[in-house]
């Protein structure tokens, strides 16, 4: 925002509809495999090798910390407390989106849906917190690429059942070059209002 | 419903009194208030006043900087290690009650890197009257106004002025020149508060922070118990 790429609506909708097809059904495929049993340990892996930006890696470990103390504290289950166990200071967000879902007896469309679907509601509402963006319309750019989203949740279902028999690498790689590059960037800032 | 607390396993997921290995944890205090009230004063003289008895961490919430903990830092009130910051990158109350989790891996973090603590302070960023701090947080948490903040905000009440368990006017030095009424603000806060506690403190003074030191002394005696 702060380099003049989202100015309005339509700018703020150009940006949803490529995070979502890259960072979002990323995160949408790795949740899904989650959900379908995936070990999540190689899916963080994944994830990691998936992340360039060192900043974006701590901030999807840190999301991922912050769910996994909510998830622990609304569903005790065995795979929740291992993972946890293993990745103290956080493992990354979809994983544990997945996991979640699992233990709340979800389906892997579902966690693949909440993944896609925060890929793009996160900038429509700090556009509002940001730019003062009427909220109305924010949420007219959600409506928008909806359809986008049930699309993604799709594939992200598909990716995530080649993994079960075809391993981890059978995950999209879709990247955002410059999502990575302004998170380095963003990351030096001295005032920041939001740490992902 | 009754969720269970594991008190053996990987970590705990709020307010749980044991520690994974079954040490208990760090007493938890937390300090709210306006903006500029003397929040970040009180922390620096509380340390200064607790660190030779106590093992202390402090948490310092601001929403875009890293101020408190650098005033902190620059005054050598603790060894760096001692002192995180979050940055809440929101109204402050929100960190310290409607998502505190930022605020829990903070605490945990520190019990872990410089533990065992005997108490943390959990700064809040200035905030209205309102803001208070989660249960799942902290176990006590001061309310700190100022004179000079108006002396009807004890008559306003509002949450932090109501419930916190001690309510701190600060900088009673100051009254003569702002034109408030101590004794109208005693009153008030008594009106309020009925037997919570209420301290009046002039940082400026001789004895400083002396009451409110002797509070969490009180409260670290009644958590170890
Ligand atoms: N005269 C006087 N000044 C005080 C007293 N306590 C604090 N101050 C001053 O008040 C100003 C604000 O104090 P802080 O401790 O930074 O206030 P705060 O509540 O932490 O402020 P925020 O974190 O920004 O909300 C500083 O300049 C302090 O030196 C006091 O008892 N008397
Ligand atoms: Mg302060």
């Amino acid at each position: 925002m702060k380099a003049g790429r989202i100015t309005g609506a339509a700018s703020l909708e150009a940006f949803c509809r490529g995070r979502l097809h890259t960072a979002g059904l990323v995160s949408a495929s790795l949740a899904a495999a989650a959900v379908l049993g995936v070990d999540p340990a190689a899916l963080d892996a994944a994830a990691d090798a998936r992340t360039p930006s060192p900043a974006l890696r701590i901030a999807g470990r840190k999301l991922g910390r912050q769910l996994m103390r909510a998830a622990r504290a609304t569903w005790p289950l065995g795979e929740l407390e291992a993972l946890a166990r293993e990745f103290p200071k956080g493992a990354h967000q979809p994983v544990v989106l997945g996991l979640a879902a699992r233990a709340a007896g979800l389906e892997a469309v579902d966690a693949a849906y909440c993944a896609a679907y925060e890929s793009v509601s996160g900038p429509a509402s700090a556009t509002v917190r940001l730019l003062s963006l009427d909220p109305f319309d924010a949420t007219g750019v959600l409506a928008r690429v909806a359809p986008e989203v049930d699309r993604v949740a799709d594939r992200a279902v598909e990716a995530a059942r080649r993994v079960v028999d075809g391993g981890v690498d059978a995950l999209p790689a879709a990247s955002a070059p410059l999502l990575e590059i302004s998170a380095e960037v963003h990351a030096a800032w001295a005032v920041r209002l939001f740490a992902s | 419903m009754h969720l269970e607390h594991h008190h053996d396993g990987p970590g705990a997921v709020s307010a749980d009194a044991r520690r994974p290995d079954g040490a208990r944890r760090a007493l938890r205090i937390g300090l709210g208030g306006p903006v500029g009230s003397g929040k970040t004063a009180t922390v620096a003289a509380l340390c200064r006043a607790l660190r030779d008895e106590l093992s202390l961490a402090v948490v310092t919430n601001d929403i875009y900087t890293r101020e408190d903990a650098e005033f902190l830092l620059r005054e050598a009130v603790l060894p760096p290690e001692r002192i995180t910051a979050v940055e809440t990158g929101a109204c402050p109350h929100t960190a310290i009650r409607d998502d505190i989790s930022a605020n829990l891996e903070a605490v945990e973090d520190l019990e872990d890197e410089v533990g065992p603590l005997d108490l943390i302070l959990v700064e809040s960023g200035g905030d209205n009257l309102t803001a208070t701090f989660s249960k799942g947080l902290v176990d006590a948490q001061i309310f700190v106004i100022d004179v000079a903040g108006g002396d009807d905000i004890p008559r306003k009440g509002g949450p932090g002025v109501t419930t916190a368990d001690l309510l701190v006017v600060n900088k009673t030095d100051l009254a003569p020149y702002v034109g408030s009424d101590l004794e109208r603000m005693a009153a008030d806060a008594k009106a309020q508060r009925a037997e919570l506690p209420v301290v009046f403190q002039s940082l400026r003074s001789e004895a400083g922070v002396a009451d409110v030191a002797g509070w969490v002394r009180a409260q670290l005696a009644a958590w170890t118990a």
